[in-house]
């Protein structure tokens, strides 16, 4: 059974809507809170959260503690247990960064040892710990209900297609390499070919790769859901602005408008075919410096490395200049989409340009569906469920993923040190119970199962 | 015409290997006890193979050893054969097994029984259960005799409406040619106890003196012989050789053409059949590309010519029996002593039971072996002995004698069958243990002696000399950590030729024993002062070590379930009034009565979300102040 009944673990979530308020809070809730919040939390003046007063606000920034990069600047606090909502050791981080660094937060979080809160999970604690009265218990009740009911329903709609069938397809090879260890282990005197560690090592392997596989895809699902971070690059008076502007103003629906991380950028989500992207406009650099050899290369790397997609702009009626070719030279192996702006200023020559640059006209309004559909194929070819709860749901599943290929290198590991096989089992109906963490399934009775079904034993 | 046939405590009824243990563990507890039979010939007898072990079945013995259970002992005091199962594996799936002399068994336990104190064996059929306002109080045999009691134990095994089918032969009878009890069963449904049909059976019993061992392979029983019981010092016996031959594609037609003939086809055989004993028409029938199977010649004792054909159980007609069995090299010119059979009994809805094996529905009434739906000597003598304590417990007004999931493979047959219910006998295997690295057949001893200790079945005497055991382990364990081995071209020389890696600088023995490749006794040169130790405390220190980390890693677990083992359930909890639960999960908590959390998350149907509700309601519970008053356990 899932560990959620247990009060004894620690857990994470994030505590404000995720519809891309500027503001985000970070609540973490258990006996690891304060261990957690501190190993990530650093100050100015060198003081902890270990050492900081309950119940008041500490600035500092949240480090990634492998890295040792900053990733906000936050404001953290600390409640003791009891005097807190769940009655446990609560540490809550404000961070003002949106929700690329609020999810970043919330990762480093749980993989410090929290676990992702299920829907309800913070007001059940704070009722078993005595911290509600029992009227307010029924409506407990109906939160899990409702929300477990809810999340089940994107489990499932996330589960329908591939991934769904790709994780029947893990599932299944898992429970035929169980089976095949269960009946050496079982009916050992049966002429029942003994399933080799080289066999096992080769399918778990496999799996591993398909389990990254699935994890690059949710990766994929992450951004979509975070907006694809766009960086529009060019010389200055190429048109960048305009293309802005003309992508904004057919866009009613702006999620936001807030400061960056990088000061002198400003972020700007736009919505095309329900795709969020967050264009990170440079007209700001343009504006500070004036000449783009001042802007250099390095701060276009520096840029490029936030970004996953570039648009490149150039005027098709000048030359390509020294600096463009630089640049150029540097988006060699990105995903890039070149514009060549402005060919109302060359007649009928724009016959000659050629893919993949795509030819663009902002005063004639030429061009522009034609970069949309490039930006939407370049980066996914379907919809998504655009709740907020789709985050959370994911994460789980994420979460779930990672562990079961943990539990796989541990019976790599296992199989290498020469462990007999009972315990490379162990290992295989760990990950096989992470798998079904996503599903529910259970698992005991279906191992025995295919045991029945896979071989001829008995007496 | 009926009579008072003299008060008891408890009445044991059957004297198979549940019945054994049950009527001993009442009678050794102190409880005036009487074992009914329906033939004294049949005391503990083995109507199915002549072996008493294997995986996961020697855990259970070991574990009824430690418990002061008396099947361990009987079984090393008879066994022709012994064998540790899976010894290319690791230390947790080895298993033990031994080839019994089945009438030597039957005698040995016959006699321990009729030598017991406040045990009385009687052939005697059992018709009728006495039950007022919902308790036992008595046992009515078909002679006419009543028994009064305060508690009774049923273990009838696969006699209650047996009937046997040999083909289109069907009859109404017990196993190997007995009686079947033909009352008792709508006795326990007029007191509401509902029943189900379960099937087994049995292959032929051929005589060995027709039978050509040249076309067989020999197998051999082990050169060392490790006992079952804790109390067995050593068993020096002359090994007698069991054989091994196969079936071949003559065989399959001759079964594919009588198919029609057998009454698992024609629909005569309801009962449900276990699928890990199945029929070899079934083997045939399902796995129709094997070309051969396998068959082992088991012989049935050291003075009888009778040998049990392990693979070849049939329900077919005798005279296609005889024919399939004579296509078997080596058993051309097979003569047969007692033909295979199906057998169709009734047996109990387990889930009907407490953790206890007490009814749900009838006080002082408890249920062991294969009425319980289970299959097996060991899974019904490890019932046995759990409901003998508890009607002991019962009588003494003591709290239930309850192992875990965590503590026992004991434990974690009990919990499956109350929790889950049955819908095939249920066998035991080392699969369906969670804690598999810490319920091995090496530390039962050290699991459960406490609790048989504390029971009251293990003496003092032997609880002295499990803790002097207990402390050679300890005692070891903490001097080979201190015992440095030096980086010597002599030692690196040693580990060289062990296979293993050099070592640069001083290592703790301890470390160098971790290692898979090497042994303990493979150590003895890095090691001047070595202590004589006794080759069970050796295993000891050499598992312990050697599995450490993935011990650790499963006592964690273990810890997690404690804790949801722990969060009980009141009695008597309504799980209808409780808001927000789903109609499935009501209606199966209800029909299970979980004791705990824990117990109520094996139950299927029964979601993380009616769980999460399941506990809020608890909580409410507890904070009303007329619940507050003596119900944080159940009885």
């Amino acid at each position: 059974m899932e560990v959620l009944l247990l009060n004894e673990d620690t857990i994470a979530a994030v505590a404000t809507g995720l519809g891309g308020a500027g503001i985000g809070i970070i609540r973490i809730s258990g006996a690891k809170a304060i261990e957690i919040g501190n190993a990530l939390f650093k100050n100015p003046k060198g003081k902890t959260l270990v050492d900081a007063a309950s119940h008041q606000l500490l600035y500092g920034k949240m480090i990634d503690p492998i890295t040792k990069k900053d990733i906000d600047e936050v404001l953290i606090s600390k409640m003791k247990a009891p005097h807190s909502y769940t009655a446990e050791d609560i540490v809550e981080i404000n961070c003002h960064g949106g929700i690329v660094p609020l999810r970043k937060i919330l990762g480093l979080v749980i993989k410090a040892g929290a676990r992702l809160a299920e829907p309800g999970e913070f007001t059940k604690r704070a009722f078993l710990n005595g911290r509600l009265d029992l009227a307010q218990a029924e409506s407990v009740i109906d939160i899990i209900n409702a929300k477990t009911e809810k999340s089940l329903e994107y489990s499932v709609a996330q589960l329908e297609g591939r991934l769904s069938q790709k994780l029947e397809e893990l599932d299944s090879t898992l429970v035929g390499i169980l089976a095949h260890m269960e009946v050496n282990i079982d009916y050992p005197e049966y002429d029942i070919e003994e399933i080799s560690y080289e066999f096992i090592h080769n399918a778990v392997l496999k799996l591993i790769k398909t389990i990254e596989g699935l994890l690059l895809v949710a990766e994929t699902g992450k951004i979509y859901r975070e907006g694809i971070t766009t960086a529009i690059l060019g010389e200055p008076n190429v048109g960048k602005s305009s293309l802005l502007n003309t992508l904004l103003m057919e866009n009613k629906a702006i999620v936001t408008e807030i400061p960056g991380t990088t000061r002198d950028t400003i972020e700007e989500y736009i919505n095309i075919e329900g795709i969020p992207f967050k264009i990170i406009d440079t007209a700001g650099i343009r504006e500070t410096d004036n000449v783009v050899e001042k802007i250099g290369v390095e701060r276009s790397k520096k840029l490029l490395n936030q970004t996953n997609l570039v648009v490149f702009m150039r005027d098709v009626s000048k030359p390509i200049s020294p600096g463009e070719q630089e640049l150029l030279e540097l988006l060699k192996n990105r995903k890039t989409i070149y514009i060549a702006n402005k060919t109302d200023a060359i007649g009928n020559d724009d016959q000659d340009i050629e893919p993949p640059w795509i030819p663009m006209s902002l005063i004639k309004e030429q061009g522009i569906d034609l970069l949309k559909s490039k930006m939407v194929e370049m980066v996914y070819d379907g919809t998504v469920n655009q709740d907020a709860d789709y985050l959370i749901t994911n994460a789980r599943h994420i979460h779930l993923l990672e562990e079961t290929r943990e539990s796989l290198e541990n019976a790599i590991a296992t199989m290498k040190t020469s462990m007999p096989i009972e315990l490379v089992s162990i290992d295989i109906m760990n990950a096989l119970e992470s798998l079904r963490g996503i599903t529910g399934k259970a698992v005991g009775i279906d191992i025995i199962n295919q045991i029945f079904k896979n071989f001829c034993i008995g007496k | 015409m009926t009579y008072l046939g003299g008060d008891y405590d408890v009445v044991v009824i059957g004297a198979g290997h549940a019945g054994s243990e049950a009527a001993l563990a009442t009678a050794r507890l102190g409880c005036k006890t009487l074992l009914l039979t329906l033939n004294l010939d049949s005391v503990a007898m083995m109507p199915c193979n002549p072996s008493i072990g294997g995986t996961g079945k020697g855990h259970l013995v070991r574990e009824i050893d430690a418990l002061g259970g008396e099947m361990g002992k009987n079984i090393d005091a008879t066994m022709i054969q012994s064998k540790m199962l899976n010894t290319g594996k690791g230390p947790a799936v080895h298993s033990l097994r031994a080839q019994a002399d089945k009438k030597d068994y039957q005698f040995r336990m016959k006699e321990v029984i009729e030598n017991q104190d406040n045990l009385l064996l009687k052939q005697q059929e059992a018709t009728e259960i006495l039950v007022e306002n919902g308790e036992i109080i008595g046992v009515k045999v078909h002679t006419g005799a009543v028994y009064p009691c305060k508690a009774a134990i049923i273990c009838s095994g696969t006699y209650l409406k047996g009937r046997i089918f040999i083909g289109e032969v069907q009859y109404d009878g017990g196993p190997n040619g007995l009686f079947p009890a033909m009352s008792l069963s709508d006795s326990l449904e007029e007191n509401g106890i509902a029943l189900q049909r379960f099937k087994t059976g049995t292959p032929a019993r051929v005589d060995a003196k027709t039978l050509d061992y040249s076309k067989m392979v020999i197998q051999e029983g082990d050169a060392h012989i490790v006992p079952f019981s804790f109390e067995t010092d050593r068993i020096d016996i002359n090994q007698v050789p069991c054989y091994l031959t196969y079936t071949n594609l003559e065989t399959h037609r001759i079964i594919n053409e009588n198919m029609e003939r057998s009454p698992l086809y024609t629909g005569d055989v309801t009962g449900v059949g276990p699928r890990y004993c199945p029929s070899i028409e079934t083997k045939v029938v399902r796995f129709k590309d094997k070309d051969r199977h396998q068959i082992f010649i088991e012989p049935e004792g050291l003075t009888t010519n009778e040998a049990y054909v392990q693979g070849m159980s049939s329900s077919l007609p005798e005279d296609v029996q005889i024919a399939l069995y004579r296509t078997v090299p080596g058993m051309e010119n097979v003569e047969f002593m007692r033909s295979a059979y199906a057998i169709e009994y009734d047996c109990i809805h387990p889930t009907r039971l407490k953790p206890s094996l007490e009814s749900k529905d009838i006080k002082g009434l408890f249920f062991g072996g294969q009425i319980n739906g289970t299959s097996g000597y060991e899974e019904a003598a490890a019932q046995g002995l759990i409901a003998g304590i508890n009607a002991a417990q019962y009588l003494q007004r003591e709290q239930p004698f309850i192992i875990d999931r965590s503590e026992a493979y004991i434990g974690v047959l009990i919990d499956d069958i109350i929790t889950k219910g049955v819908d095939e006998p249920y066998r035991m295997m080392t699969s369906r243990s969670e804690y598999r690295l810490l319920l091995r057949q090496d530390n039962a001893d050290l699991r459960l002696t406490p609790m048989g200790h504390e029971v009251g079945l293990i003496s003092d005497e032997r609880y002295e000399k499990f803790l002097a055991k207990k402390a050679a382990i300890e005692n070891e364990m903490v001097r080979i950590a201190q015992v440095i081995v030096k980086p010597t071209n002599e030692n690196n020389e040693i580990l060289n030729s062990l296979n293993s890696s050099e070592i640069k600088h001083g290592v703790a023995l301890s470390e160098l024993i971790r290692r898979p490749e090497i042994k303990y006794l493979q150590t003895k040169n890095f090691d001047s002062d070595r202590p004589q130790l006794h080759w069970s405390v050796i295993e000891q220190v050499e598992v312990q070590l050697k599995y450490e980390g993935y011990i650790k890693k499963q006592l964690l677990q273990v810890e997690q379930f404690k804790k949801l083992e722990n969060k009980y359930i009141p009695n008597g909890l309504d799980f209808s009034s409780i808001g927000g639960l789903r109609i499935e999960a009501i209606e199966k908590l209800q029909e299970i009565k979980p004791q705990s959390i824990g117990q109520a998350s094996r139950i299927s149907g029964v979601s993380p979300a009616d769980l999460s509700v399941l506990l809020i309601a608890l909580e409410q519970r507890r904070r009303k102040p007329e619940n507050n008053k003596g119900e944080n356990k159940n009885d």
